[in-house]
């Protein structure tokens, strides 16, 4: 007993094929969608590269864009076997390689979930190197002119102004670092002196924080230094000052940024998934309904088409048969090759 | 004796009627890109409006709009008499209105050549409209408790973090206002009072700029405040300082923004209406 079985008269079959046809041309568009969807994440994980430590992990984009460029192929492939169908002299030629086609596209459709899958998952070790990197990006915020770090000072202003954030959890981060490079110090003056002898490591501390962390929507001109000093301002309360820098920390903020593209890129592999899964099943009805033509000569007669030939139970102990056979097969040579081995 | 007369036989007609038929629906799509050329210059300028006094003139965008509308009508127009016309059946009820169509569509590209000038020239109007309105942001600035200014300071400072400049010539228009509330100022302090009544307008009046003009590629901490005293920052000499703060007025910033846009545009709408 197949599964799922459909009679088919001939207006049927060309209308199946038509329609398959139309959504493997759907199905190219949304491959060549998942690989520039796969590129554009590759970009944006290269502009930040600096903030991750130059080590996160390439792997969604480049599987995402593999991906991509592997759907096209198959795609296209497929839906010139949709239109070929429609003539049965083509169709011969394409015959012996569809079920072998057939059973890629079903393990493709696997790896396309999979891929899915990974967006979703792949938000945590992001969490991880990002927490990781911004607090190096932050530590190397003043080494303007180091070589390999002078344009992190940048880097990082930029980031704060473009995500609206300030330090790596709260603006507080910065009263822990030294963030202004010792060129710009005046040693010999009796205040700085004092706030470093202040702290075991050395470091010139204050309770100040850059200009990019200022948010331009306060209505008084920004407050950076002596923050946590309410008589240094006039009408300054720092428990209560809300607008003057942004709340919100940098890794929260990239987070949400990098999580929020990650759900929508697998949110769109997933519907590419159904699309293809979709076609594949179509091109097995049109197979096995061209293969079960009541009368073999006349192309217009009814036929059969399905899913699986026999129920999912029989299919499966058919192909764990067929697995056994070949991997006696393999024995009974082997055999045979030790027999002829021995014998000689 | 004719213009131009050329003779023509079945097949060279045919061809022709076909020729023209794909230029009239490029034509169409032309039209279209002309008419989301003058959408996206509307939102650009309303974008802006601010910096511009709210009283920048919309006349380019929505010229470009209505040309971009009507050239898309009558390629339509066009395309679908050029298809009839390889049918004498059907081309014999479009024949009457044949030639006033071909009128309008001169007129037309007339019209749409004047656009393209315009597009270029409208661009002195443009400057004059941003010194104005920027000025009067810069004063506006510190009003952020009055109605209808109060978003005055977040988009000045949003516009010089975006464009890269500062003031409206160059930082130094900073020292010329005010751009601190008087809510802010502790009244009672000798140092304000001083500052106060150092000048006619008992303005005051300081050598800072807000923290939007800093250049995040400085390799140090900004220094917003007392430019012009070398004392007061350890290693500073403002005259040679150059990465500190942009050193790009708004206006010049402003305008060179819009004036590629206008060139774009009218560069753009000016080749369509050569083939027409």
């Amino acid at each position: 007993m197949a599964l799922m079985l459909v009679k088919f008269d001939m207006k049927k079959r060309v209308k199946l094929a038509q329609t398959i046809w139309f959504l493997y041309w759907f199905a190219v568009m949304a491959g060549v969608l998942v690989f520039s969807m796969g590129l554009f994440f590759k970009i944006e994980l290269r502009k930040r590269s600096e903030l991750m430590d130059n080590n996160e992990s390439h792997l969604l984009p480049n599987v995402l864009i593999l991906m991509g460029l592997i759907a096209c192929g198959v795609n296209a492939f497929g839906g010139k076997v949709c239109y070929d169908s429609l003539d049965p002299s083509k169709f011969i030629k394409w015959k012996p390689m569809l079920k072998p086609f057939l059973m890629f596209c079903v393990g493709f459709n696997g790896l396309l979930f999979v891929t899915a899958l990974l967006c979703f998952v792949m938000r945590i070790p992001l969490q991880f190197t990002l927490a990781e990197g911004l607090k190096n990006g932050m530590r190397f915020y003043k080494d303007t002119d180091t070589p390999g770090r002078c344009y992190m000072k940048r880097t990082l202003d930029l980031m704060q102004m473009e995500f609206r954030c300030c330090g790596n959890d709260h603006y507080r981060d910065w009263f822990e670092i030294q963030w202004v490079s010792n060129r710009y110090l005046d040693f010999s003056a009796k205040e700085v002196k004092d706030r470093i002898g202040s702290n075991v490591d050395g470091q010139y501390l204050m309770d100040g924080v850059p200009f990019s962390c200022c948010n331009p929507s306060s209505p008084r001109p920004c407050i950076q230094g002596q923050m946590t000093n309410n008589t240094a301002h006039y009408s300054y309360d720092h428990y209560t000052e809300e607008l003057n820098v942004w709340k919100r920390g940098c890794r929260e903020a990239m987070v949400s940024y990098y999580g929020g593209l990650m759900n929508t890129i697998g949110a769109l592999v997933l519907l590419v998934t159904m699309l293809e899964i979709a076609v594949t099943i179509g091109l097995q009805y049109i197979n096995s309904s061209l293969s079960s033509l009541v009368n073999p000569e006349d192309p217009e007669s009814e036929s059969e088409g399905w899913i699986l030939e026999k129920t999912v139970g029989e299919t499966f102990t058919d192909i764990m048969a067929n697995m056994k056979a070949m991997s006696k097969g393999g024995k009974v040579e082997e055999e045979a090759e030790a027999g002829v081995a021995t014998v000689s | 004796m004719p213009f131009m007369p050329v003779k023509f036989n079945l097949q060279k007609r045919v061809k022709l009627a076909q020729g023209l038929w794909m230029i009239y629906w490029l034509s169409v799509i032309v039209g279209i890109l002309i008419f989301s050329l003058g959408l996206f210059f509307k939102v650009e300028l309303r974008k802006r409006s601010e910096m511009m006094d709210n009283n920048e003139s919309h006349l380019v965008p929505n010229l470009l709009i209505l040309v971009g509308l009507l050239a898309g009508g009558v390629s339509a127009f066009g395309g679908k008499v050029c298809h009839d016309s390889l049918d004498p059946v059907k081309f014999a009820k479009w024949k009457p209105m044949l030639k006033p169509y071909l009128l309008l569509c001169c007129g037309f590209n007339v019209l749409m050549l004047f656009t393209a000038l315009l597009c270029f020239l409208m661009q002195f109007a443009v400057y004059l409209t941003l010194a104005e309105g920027l000025k009067n942001s810069i004063k506006f600035y510190k009003d952020t408790d009055t109605p209808g200014r109060c978003f005055m300071k977040r988009t000045l400072d949003m516009t010089q973090i975006e464009f890269r400049c500062c003031g409206n010539n160059n930082f130094r228009d900073w020292f010329e206002v005010q751009w601190i509330s008087n809510r802010y100022l502790d009244m009672s302090n000798d140092l304000v009072k001083d500052r106060v009544l150092s000048n006619v307008e008992g303005k005051y009046l300081m050598d800072s700029v807000p923290f939007s003009c800093c250049n995040p590629g400085s390799p140090r901490p900004c220094i917003q405040h007392h430019l012009t005293n070398n004392t007061a920052h350890y290693d500073y000499d403002h005259r040679i300082e150059e990465l500190n703060i942009w050193s790009r007025g708004c206006r010049e910033a402003l305008f060179a923004y819009f004036s590629s846009m206008m060139n774009s545009i009218g560069a753009s709408s000016s080749s369509p209406s050569c083939w027409r």
